[in-house]
């Protein structure tokens, strides 16, 4: 009854530990081990323009509305002294600034910051067909266009295959004479999709222009490129205008959709925009904290994050006390090993954090063994219990700051590092070694000083895991999983493992 | 024997019916030893006193030392005896007792042999007292006692401290029983982990048959050289009576009671333990856990003593 109990508690435990893992890890994008980095790409739209004289300036520019397969991490404006709107029509985004007065040239930025996104949302499927305007074409061309639109026509199927066959004609390397017309009069990218607009339009499929921006470290006077997108069965299909490849290049963003212009400056000429992008690694729970906010999640804003980095400092040691506490109940109830006190080698592997293994191993036999010798003699002194156990407290941390001095004038400066090593436990050590070693001899003595140092060692060595660290810090839920784990080891009745040492007598009949 | 009867060490312990740790703290100690009467056990002059008003034999006190200043007092209360033992209220795992066995000069022999002066013992007390022995190092007292002259019977496998007869008591049926026999090595100390001898004995009958010393079957006392089985514990019917009785005055379900046969007195109770050790399975040879689950299982207990004596040897006879 009572082990059913806890055995519920436990899974309801795990249950709600292991979720909210999974849905900062797979929601959120929090990783899992500390190692991980997220590629984050710097995007800057620089636009320049000469301001006319005495004439109100309004800058309206193009910028991207949630890139597919991309994070907005965040974007910023960088505008001194004009107004700012951004506005939202449902298909494109706009920045407009506009000031009254300025003089000679003025520069805007516009600046973005992406990471890559698996978990981003795919495009919603839209069931209004876009209307057709059907184009006029010069007369000569127009019977090209057709003959060329029938032949594509008889080897497709739907507007998909119809616009890949047409674009792979139009590319042909030795293009029929229809193409070659077609292709005449071509000054941009940007004239040929409008070509193939006007093409597909009058074969009576919608399709658009879209300006993409290809992400690539260095670029710093980067233009737009731009794609074809043909609309079928409620989705936009991207086409390589080109190469009649599907879809947008590997990494790209849509930064603006039709033939509009994506720049439009009102009192001010020789406009002109330039692209840089840059790429660099953040780390990667940085990026998914940004990420959580802007998805306005709940669960980041209680997250440790959000804490003075002070605090934080704090709890990336303390979150794993539990984790060490939870090994010395095994060690204890599963293994059956002895220490020195319940929970004292937890806070020895604590101290053993800030000296490392090695150093926090020889400092301990040092100040123990020294700590002996002088407890020996005061028990030659014949004093109470507590006034010796203050003089064996005193005289560690005396012992402890020449350790510390003459480190330091060695050169070694490690000694330095032990403000944290606690003293009191230190003293209950040798009080306790010290009784053990009149009762039970030097032998015992020894064996359980080397037991507490064992375990203490084990357990620093699993506290100063660093993707344990990582773990505990940022998905603190872990510690319920713990709490679970330990619960069901106090209601475990079994052997512990030296118990099968110690009846092995029982054994061999 | 093929390969295929290999059984892994926990099965053939728990098929051996033996009792682990967690077991004994899980499944016996929390749910049949309810805290609140602990303090009966954990303080041996609350339980001393409980047992006297319930006409228990147990070994005299001479005085009882609660604060420092009292042990100027120690002379007065030492003068009338030759020999005597000072041990902390609290203490457990036999911690902390000083044995004087005479005195010499004005000096007291501890039972090791040395001499002790006056300020010593009053140093050993003051330790007691601040707590040095305690569970927890909570401050202490310090009984004085009788020294227990043991049955000159257990003369050839006793070496130096006194052999006390260790039983477990479940639901006021003693389960099992074992002899705890002082070495060299346990420096005059009964307790097994100290390196005294277990001695496991027939409750039915009252006979040791097999001894085990630091884990292992021995047959004769490493000391002296007796024989460990075959002897015959005189009162043997009055002791399972006493330890039955000990469970009606503590209201723990499971108990360990340790007695001691005076050579002038008789059976006389020493200490009542909430958490007794494990070991008096190796010295016995036997499980406790089918014993304990055929108890568990009953749901009435007699209250008679005599039924519940007869109980304990029919338990052993059914579980041959």
């Amino acid at each position: 009854m009572r082990n059913l109990h806890v055995k519920i508690l436990a899974l309801v435990l795990v249950t709600i530990g292991v979720s909210l893992c999974w849905y900062k890890v797979t929601r959120l994008g929090l990783p899992l081990l500390p190692t991980e980095k997220a590629e984050v790409w710097t995007v800057e739209a620089r636009i320049e323009f000469k301001a006319k004289k005495d004439a109100p300036v309004k800058v309206r520019f193009s910028i991207p509305r949630t890139p597919i397969g991309y994070t907005v991490v965040d974007e910023n404006f960088v505008s001194s002294n004009y107004g700012l709107t951004t506005a939202d029509d449902g298909i494109l985004r706009f920045a407009e600034w506009a000031v009254r007065r300025v003089k000679g040239y003025q520069v805007l930025y516009y600046r973005l910051n992406l990471a890559r996104d698996p978990m981003a949302a795919e495009p919603t499927a839209s069931f209004t067909v876009p209307g057709v305007r059907v184009p006029e074409f010069p007369e000569l061309m127009r019977s090209a266009a057709w003959a060329l639109l029938d032949e594509v026509r008889s080897k497709s199927a739907d507007a998909a295959s119809f616009s890949r066959e047409l674009l792979l004609r139009l590319n042909a390397p030795t293009p029929d004479p229809n193409v070659v017309l077609l292709r005449q009069d071509i000054q941009s990218p940007e004239d040929w999709v409008r070509r193939i607009v006007n093409l597909l339009a009058a074969a009576d499929i919608p399709a658009r222009m879209a300006h993409v921006l290809i992400l690539k470290d260095g670029i710093s006077h980067g233009t737009l490129t731009p794609w074809l997108e043909v609309f079928d069965r409620g989705v936009w299909l991207p086409f390589g205008p080109e190469t009649a490849e599907n879809g947008f290049p590997k990494e790209a963003i849509v930064w603006h959709l039709g033939d509009s212009p994506i720049l439009d400056v009102s009192g001010g000429k020789h406009a002109k925009v330039e692209y840089s992008v840059r790429r660099h690694s953040q780390d990667m729970t940085l990026v998914a904290e940004q990420r959580a906010r802007q998805m306005g999640s709940r669960i980041m804003e209680f997250s440790l994050f959000s804490l003075p980095v002070q605090t934080q400092n704090v709890y990336r040691v303390l979150l794993l006390v539990p984790v060490g506490a939870f090994f010395i109940v095994f060690l204890r109830n599963v293994i059956g090993i002895k220490t020195f006190g319940t929970f004292m080698p937890v806070l020895i592997a604590l101290a053993f954090r800030e000296t490392e293994l090695l150093w926090g191993l020889m400092l301990f036999t040092v100040l123990v063994a020294s700590g002996l010798l002088i407890r020996f003699y005061l028990e030659y002194l014949k004093l109470l219990l507590v006034p010796r156990l203050a003089s064996v407290l005193i005289i560690v941390i005396l012992l402890m700051a020449t350790v510390s001095l003459f480190s330091h004038k060695l050169g070694i400066d490690r000694g330095l590092s032990i403000a944290l090593f606690p003293m009191v436990i230190l003293a209950m050590t040798i009080e306790r070694m010290s009784l053990v070693w009149e009762e039970s001899g030097p032998a015992e003595a020894l064996k359980q000083c080397l037991g507490s140092l064992l375990v203490a060692s084990l357990a620093y060595l699993i506290i100063s895991s660093k993707v344990l660290g990582h773990l505990v810090f940022v998905f603190p839920e872990i510690l319920l999983v713990t709490l679970a784990m330990t619960l069901l080891l106090g209601r475990y009745t079994g052997y512990r493992l030296i118990e099968l040492w110690r009846f092995r007598a029982a054994l061999k009949n | 024997m093929g390969f295929w009867k290999f059984r892994f060490p926990w099965t053939r312990l728990r098929r051996l019916g033996i009792m682990g740790m967690n077991e004994r703290n899980a499944d016996f100690i929390l749910p049949y030893n309810p805290r609140r009467n602990f303090p009966w056990v954990d303080d041996k002059s609350k339980t001393k006193a409980l047992a006297l008003s319930a006409g228990i034999a147990v070994p005299k006190l001479y005085g009882i030392v609660e604060i420092e200043h009292q042990i100027k007092k120690l002379r007065e209360i030492i003068k009338p005896h030759e020999d005597f033992v000072i041990k902390p209220a609290h203490g457990s795992g036999g911690e902390g007792i000083l044995i004087i066995i005479g005195r010499q000069n004005g000096r007291h022999r501890k039972a090791n042999g040395t001499l002790a002066s006056d300020d010593e013992v009053g140093h050993h007390i003051s330790n007691i007292l601040s707590g040095m022995y305690s569970l927890g190092g909570l401050p202490d007292s310090a009984l004085i006692e009788y020294r227990v002259k043991f049955e000159p019977l257990f003369e050839p496998i006793s070496y130096q401290g006194v052999p006390d007869i260790r039983t477990i008591v479940f639901r006021g049926v003693p389960v099992l029983a074992m002899m705890r026999l002082p070495t060299r090595l346990s420096d005059g100390k009964a307790n097994l982990h100290q390196g005294a001898i277990g001695v496991g004995i027939d409750l039915a009958s009252g006979r040791t048959f097999c001894g085990v010393w630091r884990d292992t079957p021995v047959d004769q006392h490493p000391d002296t050289g007796g024989t460990l089985a075959g002897l015959e514990i005189p009162y043997w019917s009055e002791i399972l009576a006493l330890t039955a009785r000990c469970h009606d005055l503590v209201r723990l379900g499971f108990i360990g009671v340790d007695i001691v046969l005076d050579k002038d007195f008789g059976p006389l109770v020493l200490e009542i333990n909430a958490r007794p050790g494990l070991s008096i399975q190796l010295a016995n040879k036997t499980g406790i856990l089918p014993r304990l689950r055929q108890i568990e299982s009953m749901s009435e207990i007699p209250i008679s003593i005599e039924e519940r004596v007869r109980l304990a040897q029919q338990l052993v006879v059914s579980n041959l």
